[in-house]
C-alpha cells in the first residue's frame, strides 16, 4: 500500500512540474481550504455548546443556605456537648475546655450526614461505620481526614457560624478552636 | 426462494430484512449460540425510550417539585405507575442482559479479528447503559436517589488531581442540588439516549460486516436458511418471553420510591446504585485510591485491551474455545468465588492492615500493600493452571477473564446483599 502512494505522488509532482499551476494544485488548494474551514467551524461550534452549557453555572445560588447562622448566647451550650444545627448542616461542639469549634455534618470518605452518639461520644458515619471524635478528628477510617470545619465569630456573646466557608483539614489542631 | 419470501407481508420483512441478511447459517441462529441477548438488549432500549418519553409528559425535573411529581404520576395516573415500573425494570434488565452479552461475545471468541472494533463499541454502549442508569436514579429525587448519588459521585474525589473539580463539574457543586437533577435529567433523557441510537447503529452494522455472528470453524456442513422466517420468528419469540417477564416484574413488582430527599439525613445503610454495589464492598477493603480509582480503572483497561493481543491461533467460535477451555474457566470461577469470599472475611474481621501497619499512610499500609499481595495470588494461580492445561494464549486470557468477572460478580452479590445496618457484613433475611 505505502509503495504504491509514493509512487503516485511523484508521478503528480512530475506533471504540476511540467505544468507549473495545473488544475490539480489549484484542487487541492482548494480541498486544503475547505478542510481549515470545517475545522474553525468545528471549533466555533464547540466553543458555543460548551459557552452556553457552563456560563450561566453558580448563578443560581437561591439553594445553598444562608451564609451567616446565629448559633445562640454563649452560656447556652455547656462545656463537652455537641449541639446539632440541621439547616445549617453543621455540628456545634463545645469542648471540655470551653472551646468552639462548628463541623460538617458531611462525613469526609463519600460524603454521608454523620451522626452524634452521645454514649460513646463520637461521630459515626451511617455508610462505611467511619468515626470521629468530638473534635472531628478520625478515629476509624476509612475516613482520611478530620471533618470539615466552619469559621465561627463571636460577637458580644453571640456565636455566629459562617457556613459559605468550608474549611477542609487533614487533622485537628488546637488553632481551629475558637474561645471566647 | 426468493419468491417464496415475497409472498409473507412484505413491510414487515422488509423491515427485518434491513436488519438482517436474507439467508442465514442455520447453526448462526440456534437458541444456544447467542441466546438472543443482543436483540434483547435492543428490545429493552426501545422499550426504555418508549416509556421514557411517556414518563416525560408528567416528570418535573426541579427538587420541590420531582418528587411530587413521581406521586401524582402513581397515584393518579392511569397506568401511572406500570409505565413507571416497566421503565425500572427494563432499566435493570438492560444493564443485566448487556452484560450477559458481554459475556457471551467474549466466551464464543467474537472478540477477536475482525470483531475487535465492535467489542470496544460493546463495551461503550455497556457504559452508557450504565451512565443512563446511574443518571435516571437521581430523577424521582427521594432519600434512595439522593444519598446513591452522593456516594458514588464522592468516589471521583479520590481520582489524583482532577478528583474534586471533576466531582464539582459532574454534580455542579460541592452537593447534589437543583442543577444537578437538571443536569442528570438532560444527560438521561437526550444526550444519552442519541449517543446510544447512533452507537446502536454502528454497532449493528459492524456485526453485518464481519459476516453475522460468530460460528464454529469446523462445522461439517453448512445449512443456508431464509432469515424469514426461520431467525424472525426465533426472535418474536424471544421478543415476547421477555415483555412478558417485564409485565410480571412491573405488576408484581413496584419501583422503589422512599420518602422525599432530605440532604441532612442520610440512610442507614446508604448504598450506591446496585450495579457500584462491587466497588462499594472494594471500598471497605481498601483505600479509596485503590477502591474507587485504581483498580476499575486496571479492570477497564485490560477489558478493553484484550482484543488487541497477538493470539496464535484464531478464535474457534466454540463455547469456551475448546475442552481445555471449559475445564480451565470452571476451575477459575471456582478460584476466584472462595479467594474473594476468603478474602472479604479476613479483612472484615481478622487483618487490619491499617492498624498493622501504622507506621506506613493509609494509601499504602490499605492500598497498595494489600492490593500486591493479591496480584500475587493470583499470579501464581495463573502460571499453576497454565503448566496444568497446557493452555493457549486465547485459554490463558479466557482464565483471567473469569477470574476478574467472577470477582467483581461476587464483590456485587455481598454488596447487595450481605451488606446491612452499618453497612455490617449480615445475611439477606436480615436486611
Amino acid at each position: 500500500m505505502k509503495k504504491k502512494k509514493s509512487k503516485g505522488l511523484k508521478e503528480k509532482d512530475t506533471i504540476e512540474e511540467t505544468k507549473g499551476s495545473s488544475p490539480e494544485s489549484r484542487r487541492t488548494f482548494l480541498n486544503k481550504l475547505w478542510k481549515g474551514l470545517a475545522i474553525l467551524a468545528g471549533v466555533e461550534f464547540t466553543a458555543v455548546i460548551f459557552g452556553f452549557l457552563f456560563s450561566g453555572k453558580g448563578e443560581r445560588k437561591s439553594y445553598t443556605p444562608k451564609q451567616l447562622i446565629e448559633a445562640g448566647p454563649v452560656n447556652s451550650f455547656e462545656p463537652n456537648t455537641v449541639t446539632v444545627f440541621r439547616g445549617g448542616r453543621f455540628y456545634l461542639t463545645r469542648l471540655e475546655d470551653g472551646g468552639f469549634i462548628a463541623l460538617s455534618l458531611r462525613c469526609t470518605h463519600l460524603g454521608c450526614s454523620i451522626e452524634w452518639e452521645e454514649d460513646k461520644k463520637r461521630f459515626i458515619c451511617p455508610c462505611h461505620s467511619s468515626a470521629f471524635t468530638m473534635n472531628g478528628d478520625v478515629q476509624n477510617p476509612p475516613a482520611p481526614k478530620a471533618l470539615d470545619y466552619y469559621p465561627i465569630t463571636i460577637d458580644k456573646g453571640i456565636i455566629k457560624v459562617d457556613v459559605g466557608t468550608k474549611v477542609e483539614r487533614e487533622r485537628f489542631s488546637k488553632n481551629q478552636i475558637v474561645y471566647v | 426462494m426468493n419468491q417464496t419470501i415475497s409472498k409473507k407481508p412484505r413491510v414487515l420483512t422488509n423491515i427485518f430484512l434491513h436488519l438482517h441478511p436474507a439467508n442465514v447459517r442455520e447453526d448462526a441462529i440456534a437458541f444456544n449460540r447467542t441466546f438472543g441477548l443482543g436483540g434483547m438488549a435492543a428490545l429493552l432500549i426501545v422499550i426504555q425510550f418508549l416509556t421514557g418519553i411517556m414518563l416525560r409528559f408528567y416528570y418535573e425535573p426541579f427538587p420541590g417539585l420531582a418528587y411530587d411529581s413521581i406521586v401524582l404520576l402513581q397515584n393518579n395516573v392511569l397506568f401511572g405507575k406500570l409505565i413507571r415500573n416497566i421503565h425500572h425494570w427494563s432499566g435493570v434488565f438492560l444493564v443485566i442482559i448487556t452484560f450477559l452479552h458481554l459475556l457471551r461475545t467474549f466466551f464464543t471468541g467474537a472478540y477477536q479479528s475482525p470483531r475487535q472494533v465492535n467489542w470496544i463499541i460493546g463495551l461503550l454502549l455497556f457504559a452508557l447503559v450504565i451512565f443512563s442508569n446511574f443518571t435516571g436514579y437521581l430523577l424521582p429525587w427521594d432519600q434512595l436517589a439522593y444519598w446513591a448519588i452522593t456516594v458514588s459521585t464522592s468516589i471521583l474525589q479520590y481520582i489524583p488531581l482532577v478528583g474534586n473539580s471533576l466531582r464539582e463539574f459532574v454534580i455542579a457543586g460541592t452537593e447534589v442540588n437543583a442543577d444537578t437533577l437538571l443536569i442528570f435529567y438532560n444527560l438521561h433523557s437526550a444526550v444519552l439516549p442519541i449517543l446510544i441510537l447512533l452507537l446502536m447503529a454502528y454497532h449493528f452494522w459492524l456485526v453485518r460486516k464481519a459476516g453475522g455472528v460468530i460460528v464454529p470453524n469446523d462445522a461439517e456442513e453448512i445449512n443456508i436458511v431464509p432469515s424469514y422466517p426461520n431467525l424472525v420468528y426465533k426472535e418474536g419469540v424471544v421478543a415476547l418471553v421477555l415483555i412478558a417477564l417485564i409485565l410480571v416484574f412491573a405488576v408484581f413488582a413496584n419501583a422503589p420510591l422512599l420518602e422525599v430527599a432530605n440532604p441532612n439525613y442520610s440512610l442507614n445503610p446508604t448504598k450506591a446504585p446496585w450495579y457500584f454495589a462491587g466497588i462499594q464492598e472494594l471500598l471497605m477493603h481498601f483505600h479509596p485510591f485503590f477502591a474507587g480509582f485504581f483498580i476499575p480503572l486496571c479492570a477497564i483497561v485490560l477489558i478493553s485491551i484484550v482484543p488487541f493481543l497477538k493470539y496464535r491461533e484464531p478464535a474457534t467460535g466454540k463455547w469456551f474455545h475448546s475442552e481445555k477451555g471449559k475445564s480451565s474457566s470452571k476451575l477459575s470461577a471456582v478460584f476466584a468465588v472462595i479467594l474473594i469470599l476468603s478474602l472479604v472475611l479476613l479483612s472484615e474481621y481478622v487483618v487490619n492492615f491499617e492498624l498493622l501497619l501504622s507506621a506506613l499512610p493509609a494509601s499504602i499500609s490499605n492500598g497498595l500493600i494489600p492490593l500486591a499481595i493479591f496480584i500475587s495470588i493470583i499470579y501464581i494461580y495463573y502460571i499453576f493452571i497454565v503448566r496444568k492445561y497446557k493452555l493457549s494464549r486465547t485459554e490463558a486470557v479466557q482464565a483471567m477473564f473469569v477470574i476478574l468477572i467472577s470477582s467483581l460478580i461476587i464483590l456485587t452479590l455481598i454488596g447487595i446483599f450481605f451488606r446491612g445496618v452499618d453497612m455490617e457484613l449480615t445475611f439477606p433475611w436480615n436486611l
